[in-house]
């Protein structure tokens, strides 16, 4: 247990140091969600608001939590990445040649991608609340509710993008299925626009991403909403999604490492 | 107890086989290369003693433990330092042993103590707080040895060390390498650089196509083709050499072997000794009225060991890759 614990800081350490070499990354990767969807999108779509049945006050009030949400699933879909690196730089054959336990490489990408992705999320709440006025309804046990949830969602995402990272080879193919996938997985859940607003076929598949729940149980406590049942049955959903990435996940792991 | 033992190793990758039937032994305290050109199943093999490929049949025992059931065991007496420069960038030196430390498990004491000792060894300890992307090839290679070393391992395992490499790092490296194995170290390298498996290596095992061609000594693989080499051009107007062989080789007792060459007109002959062998060979020549072109004589070198053992070349070219 000492050791797995030894092991796991070390492997989050080396992340942390890099990122603080990579400031420009940092900051990009901080700066892109509000400025290109909470204030560019939010603006151009203002008028979706005067949609009937749409029960947001105002459109911004709507995004934020969408953008909440698409902030941990690209950060969870990149959670990988640095591992493909490490795969195609040799660095993963040196970890690997070490007496470790290779369950402590995935956590350590857990911890440090969650933790990003937890900062990530305060910052746009923060900068919703400034600009906008925006903020969680729910008060501080709904932030936690929030935070939960990016939580729960970024963990099966995380899982994703490394199965992914195993199993493809070359860093391009990575790259051009995290584009191919992450659109649609936006577009067809209620991320921008309500189910009620969707053409009938999106919504009925929209129903069935796990992106919408994530969605929909971040925006009703930012709105002002506690529904117990419906958190409940939000974050079982999302443990499902977990378990079933995971799953895969360690499977193809396993199946590579050994 | 040898350092490492390979019983009838085989590795399968899907439908294609990569090693065959591999047995050998590594010594403690020896160099042992692996020679071959690529794809001869040099990294599989290495790959394979690390752990981090399964056999496919067949036993790999290293320092006691067999890397199949126990390969905890195993990483633990392995160092390793992978072909490519297996840095980040992004990391400074000392950084990078602080991981490696804590991946093995040192304290914080111990890890102290080996990261001074080994960067004074590789001559990194002014530059060691520099991130990583400032280091020229050369340092990037040596911090990989580091790293390799920083488990104080049993069995360093070098995975074609001075690839890609400058001269001056290459002699700076087989410095190391020399040092390392007079304090006692075994280590397990491969190459496809013939001088530098003879410079440094107790021992070689020559693999090719997954099969292993040759084992032993340099020295003792020289000898073992059978003494030293004379090749003798004649003009190209000279056809029937194949009669001129058979000749010699009946006249002159001291000779081993004639191979004709007919596209370079020349006759390639082997010896026991020079020091006896050249002047009658010469005058026998001249006896049959065959005027000499063009005369050479040489020492085997692990190239014709090579060439006589796997039937063709190292490809200068599969270096460079």
């Amino acid at each position: 247990m000492n050791k797995l614990i030894q092991e796991t800081t070390a492997l989050t350490m080396r992340s942390v140091r890099r990122l603080a070499r990579e400031r420009i990354s940092m900051a990009f990767g901080l700066i892109q969600p509000m400025l290109f969807w909470l204030i560019l999108f939010g603006n151009l779509f203002q008028k979706t608001a005067q949609i009937p049945g749409f029960q947001a006050p105002n459109y911004i009030t709507f995004l934020t939590a969408g953008v909440v949400v698409m902030t941990v699933l690209n950060s969870g879909l990149s959670g990988g990445v640095d591992l493909l690196f490490d795969k195609e730089s040799g660095f993963l054959e040196r970890l690997l040649s070490a007496p470790i336990s290779r369950n402590s490489l995935i956590f350590s990408r857990f911890i440090f991608v969650m933790a990003i992705t937890s900062v990530q999320i305060l910052i746009i709440l923060l900068v919703a609340y400034l600009l906008f006025g925006v903020y969680p309804h729910s008060g501080l046990l709904g932030l936690g509710f929030i935070m939960l949830v990016g939580l729960f969602f970024g963990l099966g995402l995380i899982a994703i993008s490394l199965t992914l990272a195993f199993a493809i080879k070359g860093h391009g193919n990575f790259f051009a299925l995290m584009g191919f996938l992450t659109l649609p997985l936006i577009f067809l859940s209620t991320a921008l626009v309500p189910l009620q607003a969707m053409p009938g076929w999106m919504a009925f598949v929209a129903e069935f991403n796990p992106m919408t729940y994530a969605v929909e149980a971040v925006r009703e406590v930012i709105i002002g909403g506690w529904f117990w049942g419906d958190m409940l049955k939000i974050l079982v959903i999302l443990l499902v999604f977990d378990a079933v990435s995971i799953g895969l996940s360690s499977r193809v792991f396993h199946r590579q490492v050994g | 107890m040898k350092a490492i033992e390979i019983h009838s190793l085989k590795k399968i990758f899907g439908d294609k086989s990569v090693l065959d039937n591999l047995t050998l032994d590594v010594e403690k305290g020896e160099v042992f290369g692996l020679l071959g050109p690529n794809g001869a199943g040099k990294t599989t093999m290495i790959r394979t003693v690390l752990t981090l490929l399964k056999p496919t049949a067949g036993r790999v025992i290293v320092w006691g433990h067999d890397v199949a059931s126990h390969p905890r065991e195993v990483r633990q007496v392995l160092g390793y330092v992978p072909q490519e420069k297996a840095v980040d960038r992004f990391l400074t030196g000392r950084e990078h042993l602080l991981l490696v430390a804590d991946l093995y498990h040192l304290t914080k004491s111990d890890a102290q103590n080996r990261i001074g000792t080994v960067l004074e060894l590789v001559d990194l300890a002014d530059r060691a707080d520099e991130v990583v992307n400032n280091y020229s090839g050369g340092m990037k290679k040596k911090l990989d040895i580091a790293c390799g070393l920083i488990p104080d391992p049993k069995i360093l395992v070098l995975d074609e060390p001075t690839l890609g490499l400058d001269v001056e790092s290459r002699i700076r490296i087989w410095d190391y390498i020399r040092q390392l194995q007079r304090g006692g170290l075994t280590i397990l390298m491969t190459t496809n650089y013939l001088d530098e498996a003879d410079q440094l290596c107790s021992r070689i095992a020559i693999l090719d196509r997954g099969r292993l061609a040759a084992l032993g000594s340099p020295e003792g693989l020289k000898k073992g083709l059978g003494g030293d080499r004379v090749t003798v051009q004649f003009s190209p107007e000279d056809d029937r050499l194949e009669k001129l062989a058979g000749s010699l080789k009946q006249e002159l007792p001291f000779i081993s072997d004639v191979k004709v060459s007919a596209e370079d007109h020349a006759l390639e002959i082997r010896v026991a000794s020079n020091e006896e062998a050249l002047a009658p060979l010469i005058q026998s020549i001249h006896k049959h009225g065959k005027p000499i072109l063009a005369i050479q004589y040489s020492r085997p070198t692990l190239e014709d060991v090579f060439v006589t053992y796997t039937g063709h070349k190292i490809k200068e070219d599969s270096a460079l890759l």
